[in-house]
């Protein structure tokens, strides 16, 4: 277990290195197309595009989809799904390069994989609600919020993880 | 001057490959640190692993520092950046709803997308609960939505004038809490049970 321990640590990078070449990302993003990272935004994108295959008319009388579902070109045509295809590209590389490419379902010994996933799809739906309502996830509204020192952007960050400090205590047992 | 694209300094057909090679960095370093890990995040929750606090306060920290040092050497005009607007009560519910996915998935969506692409099923599952939840968020929008989404507009501000503050003034104090922070977060898995994942 411990030579275990040990050899996870060495194939993860240091995180403050990590998170120093994320803040660059960040930069290169800003300097080049005036934005920053995102991750709920692609989803919608699918959503959207999902809704306005079955039901275009549906989602041109829809608030919500219209603006996207209106346009001439794809809603999948947009700067956050290439950008998502690329985490997914980066993602996979570095699967690669550590040796992690395993399909399995992690979860804490104390629950089943049933139970892991029923809750990965709840938290799933709650995180699809929440970005939409806070106008983007971790990525876009905390994160790169707090890198343009947005007001929002640390009220995000605080709203998400002062929730999930406060709650913790009542889901342990999820996790540890 | 930057930012190039909207300054039209280089051509907008550039757009998407950036957003690519943006998304690649973004990934590869993600997965790189452990954030395809549901265990690994959630640490930072229960004190055995605080990667997600000294990646995401550092990676903030750096850029905050790179931009506004741009901004002082008229490298980038911030006036055209994106910045997010706050919408004081949409903002705040909806972050306490991102908090409760995150303590019960154990992912957000870009890591959710990190641990599917290594193979992680229950990643998979999650990506499918955000696609749903964005579903019934749009197909109830109007109906229960909307009112909340539009409420206490307060239109862009920056964190340092909200405060009353000059912006070195805030990056230094914020440079000075993670610090304490990484500090503080480095003593606390000493008395916190060890979790093996």
């Amino acid at each position: 277990m411990e030579n275990k321990v040990l050899e996870n640590k060495r194939k993860y990078m240091n995180p403050y290195l990590a998170g120093f070449l994320l803040g660059l990302v960040i930069i290169f993003a800003f300097y080049y197309t005036g934005r920053g990272l995102g991750a709920s935004g692609a989803i919608k994108s699918a959503v959207v595009a999902s809704v306005d295959a079955v039901a275009h008319n549906h989602a041109l009388a829809s608030e919500f989809y219209a603006p996207y579902a209106s346009k001439e070109e794809s809603p999948l045509s947009s700067w956050l799904v290439f950008e998502i295809i690329g985490v997914m590209i980066g993602a996979l590389i570095s699967g690669i390069i550590a040796g992690r490419l395993k399909l399995k379902v992690e979860h804490s010994p104390k629950i089943s994989s049933k139970t892991r996933l029923i809750m990965a799809i709840l938290g799933g739906v709650l995180f699809g609600i929440g970005s939409q309502l806070g106008r983007g996830c971790t990525s876009g509204a905390a994160l790169t919020g707090m890198a343009t020192l947005s007001t929002a952007g640390f009220v995000s960050m605080l709203a998400i993880f002062g929730t999930g400090y406060t709650f913790a205590w009542f889901f342990r047992k999820f996790w540890i | 001057m930057g930012p190039l694209i909207p300054n039209e300094i280089i051509g907008a057909n550039w757009d998407f490959l950036i957003a690519l090679l943006v998304g690649i960095g973004f990934g590869y370093i993600l997965e790189r640190a452990g954030f395809s890990s549901s265990r690994k995040l959630a640490g930072v929750f229960y004190g055995y692993d605080f990667v997600v606090l000294r990646v995401f306060f550092t990676a903030a920290i750096t850029a905050a520092f790179g931009l506004y040092y741009f901004q002082y050497f008229e490298w980038i005009d911030l006036s055209m950046i994106y910045i997010n607007p706050l919408y004081l009560t949409s903002t705040l519910i909806g972050g306490v709803i991102m908090g409760f996915g995150f303590i019960i998935g154990g992912y957000c969506p870009g890591t959710s997308v990190c641990g599917a692409m290594i193979g992680k099923i229950d990643a998979m599952v999650f990506i499918g609960g955000i696609f749903l939840g964005i579903f019934f968020y749009g197909e109830t929008y109007e109906l229960l939505w909307k009112k909340i989404y539009l409420d206490n507009f307060l239109g862009a501000p920056l964190v340092f004038d909200s405060l009353g503050i000059s912006n070195a003034l805030f990056i230094l104090g914020l440079s000075i809490a993670a610090l304490l922070a990484f500090w503080i977060t480095a003593q606390i898995p000493k008395f916190v049970k060890r979790v093996d994942y």
